[in-house]
């Protein structure tokens, strides 16, 4: 598949999203917003797994950070209800960007399982603040969230809503692609396939890292202050370890190294979550065996099931020809 | 804040290191001997304390609930491991992704077969009460959690150093490759080692599960601490988790006590701080 024609099989899904899910019950409009939430945070956990080749277990420090900024600016300050809501939208993303430039300063340095390891810790150690500073997160009872944001588009309108977070989800696909075709996305490929060989060619790997890193919690704190007034409902639990691994779940689901991915892992996730989960109760079997089945049998994740499917049908009709005549790379 | 209550601290915080410590040494040398971060580890701990809740049911014993739920758990960490991780290679990503569907399993299962709701373990009768020491009050299970932690501590590390298994783990932890090539199986080590650590992590479990009760949620709620103790101490050093038990079990009570918002923060804080110095832990070999 040709680069454009992907383009445009993601537009069209997304238009026929935008025009089938309005008309569906409140229900599955309120399903496909939180869906597409997570997926604005998948997305986050793309970029640094599929493109930089970091596995992050902390993402949802982002999350959170962005989900407590909006809650306690909403609930103590009354800010970010009217216009100001997109106020609230840009310091989402400043703070998750700081934190990360902080929690980059530690992170970035690490590889492999000790990247994974420290990432949690700083999850945990955001984790451990929101359960425990009552003063100022509610400890463990959370924020109510209990109005949405009105400025000529009245949020509390579920569909209205859906609107709004999917296009945040469009605008942060388009630019995050724009990011990864970008020589600077470009580097940090180079980075996941071989981080010395980049080195030596003069490329500061630290440096392009930790910049992917400040993105990627950028846009962490974007998904979170959209999740403060989709779920209305913010809580220690947004923060914690299983939220980091969902969303990396996700990605893996859905194929990293795609973006999209993440969204398609994201509805998958949700559909059985939050739909199965109420017409029968063994649905986290489902889930729990789809994790499995997917890292033994699809490490490209669903998103490599066409590649696949073609690797698997040449494989037969040619044997084994085309591997031994493969460009002889390093 | 008299000498009493530093005291009274310091024995909750041992006690309670002593708790992690069981959990926390067989993720560090699951972790040490195979490099693979395993987030079932506090499923293992929580499917411990449920299959003591069942043997006590039948048997009303206690003391026969250990070694069964001890080793009803190290048989689904053995089968885990031979069926499912090793054919995975070595692929951190994978592996941790593979342990959390197995975590999201092992939840769906215990809550299907005991049920949602919050459970005690009771302590046999003479672990109940408290003995007095030098005007202090302290609850004999405490003090039985201690005195386990040490047995098994020390239990575990003579196998590791006097025995001959104990130095092909060993040899294992510090270069695999060598010793496969000086004729170690570390094939069977790591067998070995994953179930020992199933094992141990149940047996935390039903401790801890008469300490703290059982319910659901345990199991992702004990994990952190115990890669907390594993980082802090040094991943595949038994030593190192015993330390590093001790410090995070400390850090944990007198972080409530003294600055109870500040809290966890107070634990997860150093645990990032030495992982950004010292990846390999205060006491893990380089």
């Amino acid at each position: 598949m040709s680069e454009r024609i992907k383009i445009l099989t993601v537009a069209i899904v997304l238009l026929a999203l935008a025009s089938i899910v309005p008309h569906t019950t409140s229900f599955v409009v309120l399903l496909a917003t939180r869906a597409l939430v997570f997926a604005i945070l998948a997305m986050s956990v793309d970029l640094l797994l599929g493109f930089t080749g970091l596995a992050s277990m902390g993402q949802a420090a982002y999350f959170g950070i962005g989900a407590y900024l909006a809650a306690i600016l909403a609930t103590k300050y009354h800010f970010g209800l009217g216009w100001d809501f997109w106020l609230v939208v840009l310091l989402g993303l400043l703070l998750g960007a700081a934190t990360a430039a902080f929690f980059g300063l530690f992170a970035v340095r690490a590889t492999g399982v000790y990247f994974l390891m420290i990432t949690l810790a700083l999850g945990q150690c955001v984790w451990g603040l929101a359960y425990r500073w009552n003063s100022l997160t509610g400890g463990d009872n959370g924020i109510n969230v209990t109005v949405r944001p009105n400025f000529g588009l009245d949020l509390t309108n579920e569909r209205t809503f859906f609107f709004l977070v999917l296009g945040f989800f469009v605008v942060t696909l388009a630019s995050l692609y724009v990011l990864v075709r970008s020589p600077f996305g470009r580097s940090l490929e180079g980075i996941r396939e071989r981080e010395l060989r980049m080195s030596i060619l003069g490329y500061n790997t630290w440096l392009h890292k930790y910049i992917a890193f400040i993105v990627a919690g950028a846009v962490g704190g974007l998904s979170g202050v959209l999740w403060a007034h989709t779920n209305g409902l913010v809580t220690p639990d947004t923060v914690v370890l299983t939220t980091s691994v969902d969303s990396l779940l996700m990605v893996v689901l859905g194929g990293a190294g795609t973006l999209v991915g993440g969204a398609i892992g994201s509805a998958i996730v949700f559909g059985l979550r939050e739909y199965l989960s109420t017409l029968v109760p063994w649905w986290q079997y489902v889930l729990g065996a789809v994790y499995v089945l997917t890292i033994l049998y699809l490490p490209m994740g669903l998103m490599g099931l066409p590649a696949r499917l073609r690797q698997w049908r040449a494989g037969r009709s040619k044997s084994e020809d085309g591997q031994t005549l493969a460009p002889v790379q390093s | 804040m008299n000498a009493q209550f530093w005291l009274i601290q310091i024995f909750n915080g041992i006690s309670y290191g002593a708790l992690l410590f069981l959990v926390g040494s067989g993720l560090s040398l699951i972790f040490g001997v195979m490099r693979i971060v395993n987030l079932s580890h506090g499923s293992y701990f929580l499917l411990g304390a449920y299959v003591a809740l069942s043997v006590i049911w039948t048997t009303g014993s206690w003391l026969l609930a250990i070694p069964v739920a001890g080793l009803a758990v190290a048989l689904v960490g053995l089968v885990m491991e031979r069926v499912f991780l090793r054919p995975l290679g070595f692929d951190p990503l994978r592996q941790v992704l593979l342990t959390v569907g197995f975590a999201f399993l092992f939840q769906q299962a215990s809550l299907d077969i005991w049920g949602g709701n919050n459970m005690e373990i009771e302590a046999p009768a003479a672990l109940s009460h408290s003995i007095v020491v030098g005007g202090l009050y302290l609850p004999l299970f405490r003090v039985f959690m201690i005195a386990m932690a040490l047995v098994i501590g020390i239990a575990t590390w003579l196998a590791m150093e006097k025995t001959r298994m104990g130095a092909a783990v060993r040899a294992t932890v510090d270069d695999a490759q060598m010793a496969r090539g000086v004729g170690i199986d570390t094939n069977r080590i790591s067998m070995f080692i994953f179930a020992l650590g199933a094992f141990l992590a149940a047996l935390g479990g039903v401790i801890g599960g008469t300490f703290l009760g059982v319910y659901p949620g345990l199991d992702f709620e004990m994990l952190p601490f115990a890669f907390a103790v594993v980082i802090i101490g040094g991943m595949g050093s038994l030593g190192g988790a015993a330390i590093g038990a001790m410090l995070v079990g400390l850090a944990d009570n007198f972080g409530k006590a003294l600055f109870p918002e500040l809290a966890y923060f107070t634990l997860y804080a150093p645990m990032v701080l030495i992982l950004a110095v010292k990846p390999t832990g205060l006491f893990g070999r380089e």
